[in-house]
């Protein structure tokens, strides 16, 4: 039964990395949904200083992240070209960490509250 | 054979979207980003979505067990991952899971919008992919609205997905197309309190609406997969389906035991 449940969670693993690191080639570069309604109706020229977005749109005053300089930006490694993948599968394990540590802290907390809290119900 | 033309110069359509970002340059954005709402909006948001995720963490703590823990940090990585691969939904467009049915389905709304909030504190943080004054509008629309949304909508038509596998297919799709199409929706109302552009409202009602019904049809496709997939091989794992066959999964003698 154990054997099973880690299998199926090994398998679910198995399958965000092979998404991450392989599939995520495949992605389409254009824009999504957000990002083309927010330029709608400006014109997207890059300059020096970086994008520039000129006419009326949604993202006319949008300012660039502050995390630009972070080695994962933009879903590559060192702003690499054909990382894309590899900072996928780090951004998978990353999640996986940070989600599975939250989420077992909260599970204990929850066991501990539900024994201590109520020991004469149910 | 797009990706040949310069950045801006695809607009050749009725509908004129920037068009590829060919340049890799370029910045690849899933997720709001700072200064597209004003700073005292992007405040409220950054309040209500703190607020939301705290009684989040404190629910979730009763759906959490040594079984579900781990399912849940896997759910949340599998959401990072299959936010990467944008699908083309438009010349020029395309759409990518915002997830928040799937979660909702498989782990519960309360568990499933802090999966969603870590995913994009994960991809603001590290990424560059959505701005961090905006993380509170992009948490309010994505792990909250789309989150609840979906679970509602999932959970009113509970009842038929018992009856077959293509039935807890279609609830899933369903779920997942009106939960993009009310964060989108989120996001207009967002604009309309404090938008720090000049784009009309109406105009960006009607893109954001229509653009995201096609992507809810993608984000709807995914969501049935996915589900179908788990349900297929650990249907106790299954949150939507708790309590609809307990006697099948539940409480066979060799599990009841561990």
């Amino acid at each position: 039964m154990n054997a099973l449940r880690s299998r199926f969670l090994l398998g679910f693993l198995l399958a965000a990395l092979v998404i991450a690191g392989g599939l995520s080639y495949l992605a389409s570069p254009d824009p999504d949904g957000l990002d083309s309604v927010a330029l709608h109706g400006c014109t997207v020229s890059e300059t020096a200083g970086g994008e520039q977005l000129d006419g009326t749109c949604i993202a006319q005053n949008a300012i660039e992240s502050h995390t630009v300089g972070s080695p994962l930006a933009d879903y590559a490694v060192g702003g690499r070209e054909g990382t894309t993948g590899l900072a996928g599968i780090a951004g998978v394990l990353v999640t996986a960490l940070v989600a599975g540590l939250l989420f077992r802290l909260l599970s204990r907390s929850g066991r501990r509250r539900r024994a201590g809290s109520s020991p004469g119900e149910r | 054979m797009v990706d040949a033309l310069p950045p801006g110069s695809a607009g050749g359509g009725i509908l004129t979207f920037p068009g590829p970002l060919a340049d890799p340059g370029l910045t690849v954005a899933m997720h709001m980003s700072d200064g597209l709402v004003n700073a005292p909006t992007a405040a409220v948001f950054g309040l209500v979505a703190a607020i939301g995720l705290a009684i989040s963490a404190s629910r979730a703590r009763s759906d959490l067990d040594e079984r579900t823990a781990p399912m849940a940090g896997l759910v949340t990585a599998f959401v990072f991952a299959v936010q990467m691969i944008n699908f083309p939904i438009l010349p020029g467009a395309s759409g990518h899971l915002l997830g928040g049915a799937l979660v909702a389905i498989l782990v519960g709304p309360w568990v499933g919008s802090l999966c969603i909030a870590i995913v994009l504190v994960v991809q603001a943080l590290l990424f560059a992919d959505g701005g961090l004054t905006a993380l509170g509008t992009n948490i309010t629309n994505m792990a909250l609205v789309g989150t609840f949304t979906g679970f509602a909508v999932a959970y009113a038509l509970r009842r038929f997905t018992t009856r077959s596998r293509g039935a807890l297919l279609t609830v899933s799709f369903v779920a997942a197309l009106i939960n993009t199409v009310a964060a989108s929706l989120a996001f207009v109302f967002e604009y309309a309190v404090g938008g720090a552009g000049g784009a009309g409202l109406g105009t960006v009602f009607s893109l954001m609406v229509g653009l995201h019904v096609l992507v809810g049809i993608g984000e709807g496709i995914i969501t049935a997969a996915t589900v179908g997939a788990v349900a297929a091989v650990r249907p106790d794992l299954v949150y939507l389906l708790r309590g609809t066959r307990p006697a099948v999964t539940l409480r066979t003698p060799g599990e009841a035991t561990r």
